[in-house]
């Protein structure tokens, strides 16, 4: 065994006692095997689909659906084609999920506040809330709204009514906001208003960083943002109409008109996700150690500050990912529609289209594609989030 | 108030017990009900809410419920029908299994719950054989045991199975498949190799990116077309086959989590006295890795037991889509609310139960746990 | 795997571990300049140097924990390439204290040490057990013997790490600052341990701040900065008559408490 200069990297070994060739040859082999078990699966389907006498392909999406929705935000009736069900499904799913994170959120944030109140009886309240709903199946609580407790309200006639808001078997009944010409305005104000508050907030942060002067930004940005608005509502002579639900015969006609199965999903997607949420905004503040509390006291803050300063901007970075996901799985738990057949994309899509055309593989295929996305979306966002917060802490 | 303070010479002062609000009852009551006006006031309104939500809860469902019966004539009180449940207690246990055959699914669940407790009572010696027991020799037992057709029982198709008795098989079968692929997956994923780490990332975070529900109508739905010519999966072994692809990925994320908890140190040493890959994961990495993501493990189980409800959507007869099943019946129509409610107290009772376990566990390892 | 039962024979009149030009970076990051050394047979060196100076990766080179990209490591007479089976030669003949101890909190003491033996060197499990409590009551804590590390002290515990390390019989031993981790009461039964090794003959390369160790011990004393060495020495003329200034100023800042 001699050895040459110093120079040369270290000698290479023979071919099967490389390590990094060895991987290689394993790594090959597995992708081996999975493309084996791919092209295996792929010849399966194509000479069962032959067999069936369906075509694969995209085509059936032009084709006229012949079915009805319950439900949709976009014009449609069954003369539209198999594509805009994919679309009307996509939009629903899409609703139910915006409004179960807004009231999960709220909810959430109320019973995770309470259940680290001082006050016992409180605390122990959140507690069972938590506990309850947290270790029950989502789709039981979605069966119990929809198919114990709504039947109990009472009949049109009847509605229980809180203001212009009347809910009764037949679904929950809102005003709905008229639009004259004019209300851009409005809007044009708002955005105004936000704009403004941002520059005051950083002329603001400037100051006090030169000088030391706090300014009240707070304060002065949502007296811009809520009389702005107003003035200009105000100067365009008050352009917004209310179309108020009326009872009519045995039905209420105008107004937003909430359906039952879309009640009952929102329903149970907040009560059920909101528990999940709870426990988080609770983990969240509890992960900041008392220690922190006393510092800021020490130090002078008085308890807001010390909250705002310190607690929150902490807790934040404990929670704001776990709530993402919590986003995430409220979306996907969306798709427990069909249960009640609320027209969610899995019911309307992967559910009657398929029937309807047999196009197995196509349907399923975007439908997964479209929670994938979505997921893929959600998860790329978080790793930024917690890429960003990583770099904040050193 | 005025009282004049002893003077003690420095080095007697006995200890004298605290002023009367601050211990005992009143104490207790002071600080943590009516501490301050807002405290009092929540106290107050807590009061009212639980009153007003427990009361009429109680007189409903025990107060004044009919427990005993045969039909829907036997509740005429007012309050819950419990005589529903009652009636149809053995379908929503068994589903539509013969009643002659019952003591196989319960000879199945005792076997299960004594290695359950062989795996779980921390004083029961021999773990690592009780998992070998649990993830092999049992699953082929309760294969034969309920599904039969051999040893002399008479076969029972796995349409007749339902009610709880299915629940349990889904979720327990489906983890009990998932695990050995969810810890090759996490080891996938850590791997040093960039094809085998791509291939567990991309499975990973597909079967975690969708649904099950989708899962499960494509399990349901493209599964036949993807089998050759002449093979045929029922209903349940294609949920099942569902059920497990999506676990798998879920094992291995909180694998991973284990494994990305072992500090570097352990690798090194165990590189270090020679050990092999595979030898190090055995013997040093995994043992420790895995008592580390028990708590994980049975709340994924607990997700996955919860989830299982979802095999109603694709007509299986699980617990709750036997009672709503029931529900339909027209000599009992009208008591869902008892139906339901029956279904959340058997879930919750299951589900609770194993949140608690994992929790205990948790606390257990943050306590025992040094370097 | 017919030869994993054999020891490795012993190579005549080659030195313990030859380090021939060797080279490492991290990245961008060149952590290991152009190292050249020879170690003996029964040879005792002590490595010090200021953090960061690459003294820990020198020696974790050795037993390929770190991979060289330059250069040569030849252990035993056996060239550390990336051939797994070199490797596996070298590591059963090299054995490796750790700053942090290293032992697996799952496994008993007496477990900890007879693992290695009886999956690597294939040893029945009895004679392992014996070897395990010989070398036990080396380091004298055989008593110990059936408790999880997490039951022991600091310096109890690196004790045990290095009777785990002794139970694999290795011609060779690396300590990477075995007494940095440690309460002040526990260095000195640790220090005495590792002397009463060096009273053996055992080959040791010790990275290391005790400067007491280094004195009595030590054949030759290494001082590292910036990822070179900057000067060997015996011990009497590194302490007493340092060449280089950086020597003298390293000296100089430690010895100052």
């Amino acid at each position: 065994m001699s050895h040459k200069s110093n120079d040369e990297a270290p000698a290479a070994p023979s071919f099967w006692r490389d390590p990094r060739k060895r991987q290689w040859i394993f790594q090959i082999l597995v992708l081996a095997l999975v493309g084996l078990l791919f092209a295996y699966i792929f010849h399966n389907t194509l000479y069962n689909l032959e067999k069936r006498g369906i075509s694969t392909g995209f085509d059936f999406l032009n084709h006229e659906a012949g079915f009805n929705i319950l439900m949709s935000l976009i014009p449609y009736d069954e003369t539209y084609t198999y594509g805009r069900t994919f679309l009307v499904g996509l939009l629903n799913t899409l609703l139910v999920s915006a409004i179960g994170i807004v009231f999960a959120t709220l909810i959430g944030f109320l019973v995770g506040v309470a259940r680290l109140s001082s006050n016992w009886i409180i605390s122990r309240l959140a507690n069972l809330y938590i506990e309850v709903f947290r270790n029950l199946p989502l789709l039981l609580q979605i069966l119990f709204w929809y198919f114990a407790i709504l039947p109990l309200l009472p009949h049109p006639r009847q509605s229980i009514q809180i203001g212009e808001l009347f809910l009764n078997k037949r679904g929950l009944y809102l005003p709905k906001p008229i639009f004259e010409p004019g209300f851009g305005w409005v809007l044009a104000a708002l955005g105004l208003a936000i704009v403004a508050s941002i520059l005051i907030a950083r002329w603001a942060h400037r100051r006090q960083e030169a000088t030391g002067q706090p300014f009240p930004v707070f304060w002065t940005s949502l007296g811009l943002i809520v009389l702005l608005p107003w003035l200009a509502y105000g100067l365009a002579g008050f352009p917004l109409n209310w179309d108020l639900p009326e009872l009519r015969g045995f039905n209420f006609r105008g107004g937003i008109g909430v359906i039952p199965e879309l009640f009952a999903l929102a329903l149970a997607l907040s009560i059920y996700t909101a528990a999940y949420i709870a426990e988080i905004v609770r983990s969240g503040i509890q992960s900041v150690s008392h220690g922190q509390t006393e510092a800021a006291y020490a130090l002078g803050l008085k308890p807001g500050q010390t909250l705002r300063l310190v607690i929150i901007p902490q807790a934040m970075r404990v929670i704001i990912p776990q709530l993402t996901s919590q986003y995430l799985n409220l979306t996907k738990n969306s798709s427990l529609a069909p249960a009640i057949g609320y027209p969610d994309l899995v019911a309307v899509f992967a559910g009657t289209t398929l029937n309807q055309t047999g196009q197995a593989v196509e349907i399923i295929g975007m439908t997964m594609g479209v929670y994938l996305v979505i997921s893929l979306t959600i998860s790329a966002f978080m790793n930024w989030y917690n890429k960003r917060m990583a770099l904040v802490e050193r | 108030m005025a009282e004049t303070a002893t003077v003690y010479e420095p080095g007697t002062h006995p200890d004298l017990p605290p002023p009367a609000t601050e211990v005992g009852v009143i104490g207790w009551l002071r600080q943590n009900l009516f501490s301050n006006w807002w405290n009092s006031l929540l106290t107050v309104v807590g009061l009212y809410l639980a009153w007003a939500a427990f009361a009429p809860l109680i007189q409903w469902a025990i107060l004044d419920a009919d427990w005993v019966g045969d039909t829907r004539d036997a509740c005429s009180s007012g309050g819950a029908c419990w005589v529903f449940v009652n009636v149809r207690i053995n379908q929503f246990m068994y589903g539509f299994y013969p009643l002659e055959e019952q003591w196989r699914v319960n000879l199945t669940g005792i076997i299960f719950a004594l290695s359950l407790a062989w795996l779980m009572v921390p004083r029961i010696p021999g773990k690592r054989y009780g998992a070998l027991f649990v993830l092999i020799v049992f699953p082929i037992i309760a294969y034969y045991l309920l599904g039969g057709g051999s040893f002399g029982l008479p076969e029972v198709e796995t349409t007749r199975w339902g009610g709880l008795m299915l629940t349990l098989i889904l979720a327990t079968a489906g983890i009990v498949a998932a695990f050995p692929l969810g810890i090759l997956l996490a080891l996938g994923r850590r791997s040093q190799m960039p094809i085998v780490r791509a291939l567990s990332i991309a499975y990973i975070e597909l079967w975690r990116g969708v649904p099950l529900i989708t899962v499960l109508f494509m399990s349901s739905v493209m599964l036949p077309l993807f089998l050759p010519e002449g093979v045929y999966f029922d209903k349940l072994l294609r949920a099942l086959i569902g059920i497990f692809m999506f676990q798998a990925a879920y094992i291995a994320e909180v694998v991973r989590g284990g494994l990305q908890a072992i500090p570097k140190g352990q690798y090194e040493a165990a590189d270090a006295l020679g050990l092999s890959y595979w030898k190090k994961m055995r013997l040093v990495i995994l043992p420790q890795a895995l008592k580390l993501v028990i708590p994980g493990i049975v709340n994924t189980f607990n997700e996955l037991f919860k989830d299982t409800t979802l095999v109603l959507i694709i007509g299986l007869m699980d617990l709750l889509a036997i009672i709503k099943t029931s529900l339909e019946d027209p000599n009992w129509l009208g008591y869902s609310i008892e139906g339901y409610v029956f279904a959340g107290v058997v879930f919750w009772i299951f589900c609770f139960g194993m949140s608690r376990y994992s929790m205990a566990i948790e606390r257990k390892l943050h306590t025992g746990h040094k370097r | 795997m017919s030869d994993s039962k054999k020891t490795h024979p012993v190579p005549e009149g080659l030195p313990a571990v030859q380090m021939q030009g060797v080279h490492k970076w991290y990245g961008e990051f060149h952590v290991l300049k152009n190292i050249n050394l020879d170690v003996d047979r029964g040879e005792r060196i002590v490595i010090c140097g200021p953090s960061g100076s690459g003294k820990s990766t020198m020696i974790r080179c050795i037993n390929r924990l770190e991979e060289h990209q330059k250069g040569h490591i030849i252990v035993d007479g056996t060239e550390l390439t990336s051939d797994v089976k070199n490797i596996e030669i070298i590591r059963r003949e090299v054995g490796m204290v750790f700053q942090h101890f290293n032992l697996f909190p799952h496994l008993t003491v007496l477990e900890n040490c007879t693992l290695a033996p009886i999956w690597v060197r294939k040893m029945p499990k009895a004679e392992a057990e014996e070897t395990a409590m010989h070398f036990l009551e080396k380091v004298r804590i055989p008593e110990q013997a059936q408790k999880y590390p997490g039951q022991l002290s600091g310096g109890q515990q690196q004790r045990v790490a290095i009777a785990r390390s002794l139970c694999m019989s290795p011609r060779i031993m690396l300590f990477d600052e075995p007494t940095s981790a440690l309460d002040p009461e526990m260095i000195k039964e640790v220090l005495d341990t590792m002397i009463e090794l060096a009273e053996t003959g055992m080959t040791m390369l010790c990275v290391t701040h005790e400067m007491g160790f280094a004195k009595t011990v030590a054949n030759r004393v290494v001082f590292m900065d910036g990822g070179e060495i900057i000067e060997t020495n015996d011990p009497h003329q590194f302490f007493d008559n340092p060449q280089h200034e950086r020597t003298q100023l390293f000296l100089s800042q430690i010895l100052q408490h």
